[in-house]
């Protein structure tokens, strides 16, 4: 188990408790956390779990793929730190992470 | 040696499991105008789920027929090009526009980039109320106690009033928008809207083109707006396409109005339709407007409205088994893969309160999904917002008509009769 927080776009905040090897999408979904759709269930084809990882924590949780990278690319608010939440694994390095969720999901 | 068309065998009226399995042809648009093709679909899902046509109206070409095998040829657009074309038939040499749904990288995401914020949740919701106004003033003015084409006068008013509003068009001529989308895509030739393609391509060249070119000067010359073609007037990667590279012009603009234009449509025909079928569903969603965010994306799966999406693959591949030779034409088949009992539950039955919605292929996946997805649930989600504060209930009244084409999943008569509250 790790400890994951979603801040929403209000500044609401959550924080579960989810099992490794989880994406944090499944986290989100699983628990009904607003502001993440995950259209696609977790294939990187659709961009809609887009979320700003809080950026002390980029260096752990890493660049994106090329595959996420294109699909990402394509949205107009898309900053240096953002990731498709699916393709992010919760693991015991990524206990305490934060996420923001962007206003919208396109 | 050129090629010759051979007689072919007709699907239309035969039993699915009756044909031999090499001569299936889904590419056929009998099978849609008659909406006999599920059972063609249904046995290529089970038996021959990647499957090869060798000869067709379009030339041979593969079928990919199942909800993950389409995801999986959509996030691999590297193999899987989108040029020449995204449909079966293949682009017309004498009308050589280019829009960025038929492009690869980088190019595509380039001009997509340019638009995408038009169509952002933030912009829908200041389009929203405007929408919301026209839709009512439409449903309004429906003669109470007729029977009328449900197609005519809501579906396509509607979906017309939108794309004005989207674009800044002047309303008064907003049937313009709806005429040169028809003329775009319909195939020229009797009993089509065009005789001939010099006469659409004059229409096309000749009066499509010259309003556009005239609202982009005039957007041009404007601070930014949040129109579709202000945006593209004053966008890094779009600002000199006009003047430079015309045809290009013409394809962005067609795409917008022809993307939002036939879809949008006849998903709002195929809801009433979808209702009328189903009653139970309708009584849920009478007893529970709320139910109206979750009905629309099942809205959109149970109708298709893009039967499918081609893909020519860049080199030899094996997708399942299957080997993919380079220049081959892949078909992703939309309306059998939302209807594919593996990925999603109870395929065949429209529910209103299914779980997760959304997962589903009507709006494509990956690079190119739809670029007006939550423009077009909007429009839905008002639609029927509007119509539930009015109506106790539209009612079918007569035969349906269904389009005839493998692209264009819809309807052009849907008669009802509708009963105020
Ligand atoms: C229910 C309504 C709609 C459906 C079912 C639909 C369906 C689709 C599909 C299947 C694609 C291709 C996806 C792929 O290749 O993976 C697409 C692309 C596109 N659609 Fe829609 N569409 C709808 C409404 C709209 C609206 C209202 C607009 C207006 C803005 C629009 C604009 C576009 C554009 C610009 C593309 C090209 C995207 C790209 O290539 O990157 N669509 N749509
Ligand atoms: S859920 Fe679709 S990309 Fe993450």
């Amino acid at each position: 188990m790790s400890k994951i927080t979603f801040v929403q776009h209000d500044g609401e905040t959550q924080t579960l408790d989810v099992e490794n090897g989880l994406s944090v999408m499944n986290a989100a979904v699983d628990n009904l956390i607003p502001g993440i759709d995950a259209d696609c269930g977790g294939e990187c084809n659709c961009a809609t779990c887009h979320v700003y990882v809080d950026e002390t924590w980029m260096p752990k949780v890493g660049l994106p793929g090329a595959m996420e990278e294109a699909i990402m690319s394509l949205n107009p608010e898309r900053q240096s730190n953002s990731r498709l939440s699916c393709q992010i694994k919760v693991s015991d390095e990524l206990d305490g992470l934060v996420v923001n969720l962007p206003e919208f999901q396109y | 040696m050129s090629y010759i068309p051979q007689p072919r065998t007709t699907m239309l009226g035969r039993d699915p499991s009756s044909v031999p399995l090499e001569d299936i042809d889904v590419s056929q648009a009998a099978l849609f105008h008659s909406n006999t093709m599920w059972g063609f679909f249904d046995r290529l899902r089970k038996e021959d789920p990647i499957h090869y046509c060798k000869d067709s109206e379009f030339g041979p070409f593969w079928s990919v027929t199942k909800f993950d095998d389409i995801m999986a040829v959509e996030g691999n657009p590297e193999v899987f090009s989108s040029e020449p074309a995204i449909s079966l038939q293949d682009p017309d040499e004498e009308l050589n526009v280019s829009m960025f749904i038929a492009m690869d990288e980088p190019k595509h995401g380039d001009q997509r980039r340019t638009v995408q914020g038009a169509v952002a949740p933030r912009n829908l919701a200041n389009m929203e109320e405007l929408i919301r106004e026209r839709a009512g003033a439409i449903l309004d003015a429906l003669p109470v106690g007729e029977t009328f084409n449900w197609v005519e006068k809501v579906s396509v008013e509607l979906t017309t009033q939108m794309l004005a509003t989207l674009l800044d068009f002047p309303q008064e001529n907003r049937h313009k928008l709806t005429y040169w989308s028809d003329v775009a895509t319909q195939v020229p030739g009797p009993g089509s809207i065009c005789a001939t393609v010099s006469e659409r391509n004059q229409i096309l060249i000749g009066e499509c083109v010259p309003a556009f070119m005239g609202m982009w000067m005039e957007r041009a010359a404007s601070e930014p707006r949040f129109d579709l073609i202000s945006m593209m007037a004053h966008g890094e990667a779009t600002k000199n396409m006009a003047q430079e590279r015309p045809m290009e012009f013409l394809g962005n603009i067609l795409l917008l109005i022809i993307g939002g234009n036939d879809t949008t449509r006849n998903s709002i025909s195929g809801s009433v339709l979808f209702l009328n079928e189903n009653p139970g569903e309708y009584a849920k969603l009478k007893a529970n407007p709320d139910l109206i965010t979750n009905m629309v994306p099942e809205i959109i799966r149970y109708q298709t409205p893009v039967i499918h999406m081609r893909r020519t693959a860049t080199r030899d591949f094996s997708l399942k088994g299957k080997d993919i030779k380079k220049g081959d034409k892949v078909v992703m088949w939309y309306v059998s893969g939302n209807r594919d009992e593996e990925a999603i539950d109870r395929p065949y039955d429209f529910i209103i309160d299914r779980e997760k919605p959304r997962h589903h292929l009507a709006f494509g996946f990956g690079i190119h999904r739809c670029m007006g997805n939550r423009l077009a649930e909007m429009q839905l989600r008002v639609v029927w917002e509007e119509i539930l504060k009015r109506f106790d209930k539209i009612e079918l009244a007569g035969d349906l008509v269904r389009a005839n084409s493998n692209l264009v999943k819809g309807y052009t008569e849907l008669p009802v009769r509708v009963q105020p509250l």
